[in-house]
């Protein structure tokens, strides 16, 4: 039956969120935290102990874990990290437009559709098959090369393009799955009112599709946050290459875990997010009084 | 004149033959239920009418406007017929308000005032009212179902198609949703219904079809279908029902 397979995918999607939100001890009591707290004490300790006895620990703590390099190189890997969240932002929009786009393609029934669905396969096929870093290096120096008028030679923006172009391949998927996970009997029901296709799918298919990708489009977002560091093999300074150029001129790697904790600063809270949109989604859909 | 007429309707999924050319005349303001076993066709036969699914053969008039003919608009004649389904399938992002007011809002055109309006007096005239803000996972089926008839009704339909409205809900509940269907019954709504309420299709049918393997076998007034049915197939079928304790 129809709406038993929609309430079960919402379950899912319930269970799932509590996965992500397994961090917290709700409902586990005072003695449930005070093992936990334990637990993880012992666990720390045990590896610290480990990790700082070992052989190379001195040479590696030198190396990567002076505060003096972290701390130096952070300001400057900062202002160039802006350059990555810049392009994180711009990029994503697109995506999720031009992804969207691809996936209702895909979606489209019936036989005369069958060249745009061909397309739209070939294209998921083709932007998750090819290296990230060789179309960024494709289009980075291949495009400006070209010359074309009215065309922007920046190599960022080109390595925006290929980012836009790869990571449309992916969250294309990730909606197709949603519209897919939407029961059939709701397309029914929207057009058995009258709507058109089109209707149907803009108010209750992709409404419906889209609430039920966020936690898999959230992951595809942090894994472009991160890919932004690709840019950086073109030449551009970007968060990656600056803390490259500063790890060269100290010959120390401390610039590289400032780098890090950048981009880690950015995805976290992505992360949370999330599981803030999805408890919140559900509160509002479980809101409200009792049964009558 | 009629309200819907069907003439040789078949209509095969695979080599699975489920309507064999069916002959059916709703009068306005005429209920005719359609009764028969499971994978008769019923809910097939609905779907059809709607244009839900396409037919291969036969042809379907709403009015005078025959809906199968090549070209004809299929959204302007599900406009005309409401339908509700065994499973509800209300739209679960949207509370009980907005799953009454899309349609009339986005195809009818209808400002959103004009559009909650008659929203709101559908709900009141049903008990609803209350529940206009809540979610549909919020309510419970008979609700749920009752809501699903009312967003069909905001339609302002001229033929209601109703598929086993009451399947899929616990026994207690049933009869909140069949007080409703009687209520648009005496309001003159022309309808056509599949149903495994036989005490309820004897009620309030004018006229009884008997589905038997994409055939309508039998159909008349409701006392005589119950009471004096001609087709051995038929007798067979109510005697199962009698049997189960249905009728």
């Amino acid at each position: 039956m129809a709406s038993e397979g929609d309430r079960r995918s919402d379950a899912e999607v319930a269970r799932r969120s509590r996965l992500l939100g397994s961090l917290r001890l709700e409902g586990e009591g005072a003695r449930g935290v005070a093992i936990a707290l334990l637990s993880t004490a012992v666990f720390v300790v045990a590896v610290v102990v480990a990790v700082t006895q070992s052989a190379g620990w001195p040479e590696v703590r030198r190396v990567f874990f002076s505060w003096h390099d972290i701390s130096g190189s952070f300001p400057e890997i900062a202002r160039a990290f802006v350059l990555n969240v810049k392009i994180f932002l711009v990029c994503e929009v697109f995506i999720l437009v031009f992804a969207l786009m691809i996936a209702v393609l895909r979606s489209l029934p019936g036989p005369v559709f069958f060249p745009l669905r061909a397309l739209a396969i070939m294209y998921a096929d083709l932007a998750r098959g090819v290296p990230t870093i060789l179309v960024i290096a494709l289009l980075g120096f291949g495009a400006p090369a070209l010359q074309l008028t009215g065309v922007p030679t920046s190599r960022v923006f080109w390595a925006g393009v290929g980012l836009v172009l790869i990571y449309s391949g992916y969250v294309a998927e990730v909606y197709r799955a949603g519209i897919e996970s939407v029961h059939p009997s709701q397309e029914a029901a929207a057009r058995s009112l009258g709507l058109s296709r089109f209707q149907a799918l803009r108010r209750v298919i992709l409404p419906q599709a889209i609430r039920r990708v966020i936690p898999p489009l959230l992951n595809d977002f942090i894994g472009l946050q991160k890919d932004t560091a690709l840019v950086g093999t073109l030449g551009v300074i970007e968060a990656f290459n600056q803390s490259q150029i500063d790890s060269n001129a100290t010959f120390t790697y401390g610039a590289y875990l400032a780098a890090a904790a950048l981009f880690v600063a950015i995805t976290i809270p992505l992360a949370r997010l999330t599981d803030l949109l999805i408890a919140r989604d559900r509160r509002r859909r479980q809101a409200g009084g009792g049964l009558a | 004149m009629s309200a819907l007429r069907l003439d040789g309707v078949h209509k095969s999924f695979g080599s699975n033959e489920v309507l064999r050319g069916i002959d059916l005349d709703v009068a306005e303001h005429e209920v005719v239920c359609l009764i028969g076993a499971s994978g008769s066709g019923k809910s097939t036969l609905l779907r059809c009418v709607n244009l839900l699914e396409p037919i291969d053969a036969g042809r379907i008039f709403l009015g005078d406007e025959e809906v199968t003919r090549r070209g004809a608009d299929a959204n302007a004649v599900r406009r005309r017929i409401g339908i509700v389904f065994q499973a509800f399938n209300l739209f679960p992002h949207m509370t009980v308000l907005r799953n009454v007011t899309l349609a009339p809002r986005d195809v009818l055109g209808l400002s959103r005032a004009e559009a909650e309006e008659r929203g709101l007096e559908l709900l009141a005239r049903f008990g609803l009212e209350h529940r206009r803000d809540e979610y549909p996972d919020r309510l419970s089926g008979g609700q749920q179902q009752r809501v699903a008839i009312v967003r069909a009704l905001a339609m302002r339909p001229e033929l209601m198609l109703l598929d086993e409205v009451t399947s899929a809900l616990d026994p207690e509940l049933v009869a909140e949703v069949l007080n409703v269907i009687r209520e648009l019954a005496q309001g003159g709504m022309t309808m056509l219904i599949a149903t495994h309420e036989m005490g309820f299709a004897r009620d309030i049918a004018s006229r009884v079809c008997f589905l038997d393997d994409g055939l309508i076998l039998e159909e008349g007034p409701p006392t005589e279908i119950f009471a004096r049915p001609k087709q051995p197939r038929t007798q067979q079928f109510l005697e199962r029902i009698i049997e189960a304790g249905r009728l």
